[in-house]
C-alpha cells in the first residue's frame, strides 16, 4: 500500500508519536488540510479507543487499531479509481468481489472536523472510510481533500480469511516457518490496556492531567493569538511560536477525555460541555495554524 | 437524452432527485416550447406519459441520473410578442409622439408609427407587436440545463473543486448531453457534455461507453453491464432473491420493501448469495439477528416453513459472480455476519452481568433533554402519569395489573445502559423487554417494556397488553407536556423531538385498545405540579411546565392529531372530520364511529337537505346576533301551522335520538335526523324566519336554535359539504 501512493507522489510519513483516536487527529491530516497549499501523504496510524477495548476477548474489537491514513489534497479526478487499484495492489482482485461504496459521513466534533463519503464494504465488511473533507478545526476548506482511512486489522485479516484479528499472522520465518500471530504481538497490551482504561485509571488524576494540559495550551493559544494579530510583530517571530506543540497538549487533552469516558467518569450532560472544552483548542489551533502559514 | 455521470449517490437520495431530474427537464422543455405536453400528463416512476403515450424516460443508478425525451424540436418556433411601453399620456403630447415614445419604439426595434395601444385597468398604455426568433435547442439547453441540474434538491451536499464553485452530492465525473445523435453543448460543474457513458466499475472498467445516438442509452449501457432501469433492477433482484431461496427447501425470505428499494439504488448489475451461519446464534432474539443482518449488512433475512428465522441470508450484490466467485463472495460475507453475531452475543452476555433492576440508579446520568432532566427524573413522570392512567382504567372496570405496570415504568428505559442498545440503538425497548423476560421479572412487566415505542409509525401495530398500552400513554403524554412546557413544540416541519409521532401514537392507542379512555383523561394524568429539575443554572427555580398555557396548547395539538388520523390515516373526508370534530373531539372512538356513521349517510338526498338546512339555521342565527335580536322560546307565541310542525316533529325526535346517541346506535340516530327533512322544508318553505313581529322572530329563533343545539350532537351538519 505504501508503494503504491509512494509512486503516485505521497510523502510516506511515520505514525505520529502521541496518543490519538484516529489518524485524522495527526498533525499531518489535521494541520496539513488547512490552506491552500497541495499536500499528499500516507501514514500507518495506531489509533486509541479506550472505551472499544474487550480485554482481548471480541475477536473483533480493538482498543488500538491501526489505520493507514492517507490525505490527497486536492483530490484529483479519478480519486475513487485510485483507490480500487490500491486494493488491486494489496492482492485484491476486484473481479472476484463484491465491492459497494456505501453513503457515511462523518465528523470529530471534538476537532470541529467533517465530511461526506462513503464506507467502502467489499463482500459485506467496511474496508475504508472515504470522506471528502469540508472542514476542519472549524474552517472551511478550500481545496477540500479525500481522506482514506483503510482499517488495517480487518483488512488483514480479510486477506489471510482469519475469523479473529489475533490469528492474523504478521510476520513468518522464512527458514523455519515459524509464524508470529498479532496475538502474541498485542493481545497483552489489549489486555492490560482494558484493564487500565476501564478499572485502574484514577479518575482524579485524569482530571488533573487534563486541567494541566488544557491550561497550558490555553496560555499559549492566548499567546499566539495577541502576535499573530499583531502588525508589528516580526514575521520570523511569529513564524516560530510553537503552535504544533500547542497541537499536542489538545491531542492530550483528547486521550484523557477518552480514558475518562471509559472509565465511566463523564455524564452524558457533562460529556458536551468537555467536548466543547477540547473544540475550543484544536479549533484555536486551526484558526492560529492558517494565520501563521500566511505570516 | 441526458446522462450525470457521478461518484457513488448515497442510496436514500436517488429516487427523489430521479423523478426530480426528469420533472425539471421536461417543464424547462415545455417551457420553451421545445416539447408539447398538452394533454392528460402521468407522472410515474418511469417518467412522463401525455395521453397515454410515454414522452419522457428517466433512470438512475448509483453513478447516474439520465433521462430521455422524444418528441423534442431543434428549435424554439418564431413568436409573435406584445410588449407594453410607458401610458399613452406620457407617449404623446397633441398626437405628437414624445421622446419617451421613440425611446420604447428604439428599444423593442419598431418604427413609432407602428406603435399600438392597449387598455390596462390602470389606463391606455402604447405597446409594440415585435417577433421573437426562436433559439435553436441546443443553445438553449446550453444555458438552461446546467441550471436545473444543479438546483436538483439533495439531503446533503458537498464542495469538490477549487474555488468551491458549486456544491452537489458528490462531485460530477461526466455528462452525456445529447439530440439524437449530437452532442449539445453543456457544461455542468466544469465537465463539457459529451457522448461518453461509463459502464460498471468492476464488470466492464474504465473504457468509455460511447452512446452514439439517444435511443441507444439503455442497451449501449446493458452491454457496459449497467441496468440503468430502476423497475428493471427491482424485478431482477426480487427473482433472484427467488431463486437463491428455492436452494433451501421451504424456505422463504422475509419481504422487505424498504432494504429492496436501498440495495436497488446500491447496484448497477445486481445479482444475489444466499449465505448461512451457524445454528447456535439462533439462540440469539431473532429482533437481534435481524437488525444485524437488515440494518448493519443489508442482508434479507430467511424464515422456514415453520415461519421462524432460519440459519440462512440473502446478500445482494453489485457484480455477476461465477460459481467460483460467488462461493469466495458468500465465504466473505458469512466471516463479516459471524463476526457481527458473535459481537452481539458478547453483548448480550455482558449486560446480563448487569440485570436491569441494578441499572435504575444509572439512569441519574442518561440525560433525557438537559433543560428537563435525566432519565430517573423521566422515570418518575412516568409513573405519575401511568398511576393516574391505572387508576382511571380500573375505576372503569377494566382490569389492570397495576405491580406489573409500576415494574415495568421503573425499569423501562434501564436498557438505554446496556452495551446491546449501545450497539443497537434501534432496538430500544426491544431490548430492555428481551432482557426483562430473560431476568424473570414476568410476561407482563417484559411485554409492556418491549412494546413501549410501538407503534413507531402510524403503520405499526399498538402494544398488546393494557399494561403496555397505559405505559405506551403515560411516557408519550409526559414527553409532549413536558417539551411543549419548556417551548419545544414542534413548528412546520421542525419536529426534532418527534413529538407528532408520540401524540399520532397516543391517538392509535386510543382508537385500536379497549381502553376506557379519553384524550382528556390522557392529558389530565399528567398534571398537577410538575417541575424541571435539571437546568442547572437554574436549580433553585423550579419551573411549572404544565401552566394553564401549555396544556391549552398540547390539547389543540392531540386535536389536530385526531384530525390527522381521521382524515389521513382513516381516510375519512376533511368534511366529515369537521363536523364530527366540531360536536365534540375528546372520546377518539366515539368520534370514528360518528365518522363512520355521518359517511354512511352523507350521501343521501334527505341527509344533504338537512346538511343545508342546519347551514341556513347557523347564519340566521348568526344574522340576528348580528342584528341583536333576541332568541326566544318556541312556547313564546302562537306559531303558524309549519313551525309548530317542526316544533312538534323535533320535540317528537330528540328523545329518541338522544337514547340512541347515548347507545352509540349513530346510524339510526342520523337517519331519525332526516326524517325531519319534510318538516325543515316545509318551515323554509312557508316561514319568514325574521319576522318584523319580535315576539314572533324570538319564537322562530329559539325554534331553529332548539333544532339546531338538539341534533348537533353527533355532528355539526353545518360542516358537511352540500352541491
Amino acid at each position: 500500500m505504501q508503494s503504491f501512493w509512494a509512486a503516485r507522489g505521497c510523502v510516506l510519513q511515520q505514525p505520529y508519536d502521541v496518543e490519538v483516536g484516529a489518524g485524522t487527529m495527526a498533525p499531518e491530516t489535521f494541520l496539513r488540510v488547512l490552506g491552500p497549499k497541495p499536500y499528499r501523504v500516507g501514514y500507518a496510524q495506531p489509533s486509541r479507543r479506550p472505551a472499544d477495548g474487550r480485554y482481548g476477548e471480541n475477536p473483533n474489537r480493538l482498543f488500538k487499531h491501526t489505520q493507514f491514513q492517507l490525505i490527497l489534497k486536492p483530490p484529483p479526478v479519478n480519486v475513487q479509481e485510485l483507490y480500487l487499484e490500491s486494493l488491486e495492489a494489496i492482492g485484491i482482485d476486484l473481479a472476484k468481489h463484491d465491492i459497494k461504496f456505501e453513503e457515511d459521513n462523518w465528523e470529530w466534533p471534538a476537532g470541529g472536523a467533517w465530511g461526506v463519503g462513503w464506507q467502502v464494504m467489499l463482500d459485506g465488511l467496511e474496508i475504508t472510510q472515504f470522506t471528502y473533507f469540508q472542514q476542519c478545526g472549524g474552517l472551511d476548506l478550500d481545496p477540500i481533500c479525500a481522506e482514506l482511512t483503510y482499517g488495517l486489522e480487518r483488512i488483514a485479516a480479510f486477506l489471510q480469511d482469519v475469523d479473529s484479528i489475533y490469528d492474523i499472522v504478521w510476520a513468518v520465518d522464512p527458514e523455519t516457518g515459524a509464524r508470529v500471530t498479532y496475538g502474541e504481538v498485542r493481545l497483552a497490551e489489549e489486555l492490560q490496556f482494558s484493564v487500565y482504561n476501564f478499572e485502574v485509571a484514577e479518575i482524579d488524576k485524569l482530571w488533573t492531567h487534563f486541567n494541566l494540559y488544557e491550561a497550558e495550551a490555553q496560555s499559549l493559544l492566548e499567546k499566539a493569538n495577541v502576535l499573530l494579530a499583531s502588525e508589528e510583530a516580526d514575521p520570523a517571530e511569529k513564524r516560530r511560536f510553537p503552535l504544533l506543540a500547542t497541537y499536542e497538549l489538545a491531542l492530550k487533552c483528547s486521550n484523557l477525555f477518552n480514558l475518562l469516558d471509559a472509565r465511566g467518569a463523564i455524564s452524558v450532560t457533562e460529556r458536551v460541555g468537555v467536548i466543547g472544552r477540547i473544540r475550543a483548542l484544536t479549533v484555536g489551533v486551526a484558526k492560529a495554524y492558517a494565520v501563521q502559514q500566511v505570516s | 437524452m441526458l446522462e450525470i455521470g457521478l461518484e457513488e449517490v448515497p442510496a436514500r437520495m436517488i429516487a427523489g432527485a430521479e423523478a426530480e431530474l426528469c420533472k425539471r427537464t421536461v417543464l424547462l422543455l415545455a417551457r420553451e416550447r421545445l416539447i408539447s405536453t398538452t394533454g392528460s400528463n402521468v407522472w410515474t416512476n418511469d417518467g412522463l406519459q401525455v395521453d397515454g403515450k410515454q414522452v419522457a424516460w428517466c433512470y438512475s443508478t448509483p453513478r447516474r441520473l439520465a433521462i430521455h425525451v422524444t418528441g423534442v424540436s431543434s428549435k424554439q418556433g418564431d413568436l409573435h410578442d406584445l410588449v407594453e411601453g410607458p401610458p399613452v399620456t406620457a407617449a404623446y403630447k397633441n398626437g405628437e409622439p414624445t421622446a419617451a415614445a421613440h425611446a420604447f419604439a428604439k428599444k423593442v426595434g419598431v418604427q413609432v408609427q407602428d406603435l399600438l395601444r392597449t387598455q390596462k385597468t390602470k389606463g391606455e398604455y402604447v405597446c409594440a407587436r415585435i417577433l421573437r426568433t426562436g433559439r435553436t435547442t441546443a443553445e438553449i439547453l446550453a444555458s438552461e440545463l446546467p441550471k436545473e441540474v444543479l438546483g436538483l434538491y439533495w439531503a446533503k451536499n458537498m464542495y469538490w473543486r477549487a474555488g468551491k464553485p458549486e456544491r452537489f452530492v458528490r462531485p460530477v465525473r461526466w455528462v452525456v448531453a445529447l439530440l439524437d445523435s449530437t452532442v449539445v453543448p453543456v457544461e455542468i460543474a466544469g465537465i463539457a457534455a459529451g457522448n461518453a457513458s461509463r459502464g460498471h466499475r468492476i464488470l466492464h472498467g474504465e473504457a468509455p461507453v460511447i452512446v452514439e445516438a439517444a435511443s441507444q442509452y439503455r442497451e449501449k449501457l446493458r452491454a457496459a453491464s449497467v441496468v440503468v432501469d430502476v423497475a428493471e433492477r427491482r424485478e431482477l433482484i426480487r427473482k433472484a432473491l427467488d431463486a437463491a431461496t428455492r436452494t433451501v427447501e421451504g424456505a422463504r425470505w422475509r419481504e422487505d420493501e424498504a432494504l429492496i428499494e436501498i440495495v436497488v439504488h446500491l447496484t448497477e448489475w445486481p445479482s444475489v448469495v444466499l449465505g448461512g451461519f451457524e445454528r447456535e446464534y439462533l439462540t440469539l432474539p431473532e429482533e437481534v439477528l435481524v437488525t444485524v443482518m437488515r440494518d448493519h449488512q443489508k442482508y434479507f433475512a430467511v424464515e422456514g416453513a415453520d415461519g421462524k428465522l432460519a440459519p440462512y441470508f440473502l446478500a445482494v450484490l453489485n457484480s455477476k459472480a461465477d460459481e467460483a466467485g460467488a462461493e469466495i463472495i458468500r465465504h466473505g460475507n458469512e466471516r463479516v455476519l459471524r463476526a457481527r453475531f458473535k459481537d452481539a452475543r458478547f453483548f448480550w452476555d455482558f449486560d446480563q452481568k448487569t440485570p436491569l433492576a441494578k441499572r435504575v440508579e444509572s439512569l441519574n446520568n442518561v440525560t433525557f433533554q438537559k433543560e428537563l432532566g435525566n432519565y430517573a427524573w423521566k422515570t418518575r413522570n412516568n409513573w405519575a402519569a401511568a398511576e393516574m392512567l391505572a387508576k382511571t382504567t380500573l375505576s372503569r372496570g377494566i382490569k389492570v395489573d397495576e405491580s406489573a405496570l409500576r415494574k415495568a415504568t421503573e425499569i423501562a428505559k434501564t436498557d438505554l445502559t446496556t452495551e446491546l442498545v449501545k450497539e443497537f440503538t434501534e432496538l430500544q425497548g426491544i431490548i430492555g423487554g428481551l432482557y426483562a423476560r430473560a431476568q424473570g421479572h414476568g410476561e407482563s412487566v417484559a411485554q409492556a417494556i418491549y412494546d413501549q415505542y410501538t407503534p413507531a409509525s402510524i403503520e405499526n401495530r399498538i402494544p398488546n397488553t393494557v399494561e403496555g398500552q397505559l405505559f405506551g400513554l403515560a411516557d408519550r403524554i409526559q414527553t409532549i407536556v413536558a417539551m411543549f412546557g419548556i417551548g419545544m413544540a414542534p413548528t412546520g416541519s421542525k419536529d426534532p423531538f418527534a413529538l407528532r409521532r408520540a401524540a399520532n401514537a397516543i391517538v392509535k392507542i386510543l382508537a385500536e385498545s379497549g381502553l376506557p379512555l379519553t384524550l382528556t383523561d390522557v392529558l389530565d394524568s399528567y398534571t398537577g405540579i410538575v417541575y424541571a429539575d435539571m437546568d442547572p443554572k437554574r436549580k433553585d427555580i423550579p419551573r411549572d411546565i404544565d401552566s394553564d398555557e401549555t396544556l391549552l396548547y398540547v390539547r389543540a395539538f392531540l386535536r389536530e392529531r385526531l384530525n390527522f388520523f381521521l382524515k389521513d390515516v382513516r381516510g375519512f373526508a376533511y368534511d366529515v372530520v369537521n363536523a364530527v370534530l366540531a360536536a365534540e373531539a375528546n372520546d377518539v372512538r366515539d368520534a370514528i364511529a360518528r365518522a363512520e356513521a355521518l359517511t354512511e349517510v352523507r350521501g343521501s338526498e334527505d341527509f344533504a337537505a338537512i346538511s343545508a338546512a342546519f347551514k341556513r339555521i347557523k347564519n340566521i342565527l348568526r344574522q340576528a346576533e348580528e342584528k341583536g335580536f333576541a332568541i326566544g322560546s318556541a312556547k313564546d307565541a302562537a306559531l303558524s301551522p309549519e313551525a309548530q310542525q317542526l316544533a312538534d316533529a323535533a320535540a317528537g325526535l330528540a328523545p329518541e335520538v338522544a337514547l340512541l346517541r347515548q347507545e352509540r346506535a349513530y346510524g339510526e340516530a342520523l337517519a331519525l335526523i332526516a326524517s325531519l327533512r319534510p318538516a325543515v322544508d316545509a318551515f323554509f318553505d312557508k316561514v319568514m324566519v325574521l319576522d318584523p313581529d319580535p315576539v314572533i322572530r324570538g319564537a322562530h329563533l329559539g325554534l331553529i336554535d332548539q333544532v339546531l343545539r338538539g341534533f348537533s350532537g353527533i355532528a355539526d351538519f353545518s360542516e358537511i359539504v352540500t352541491v
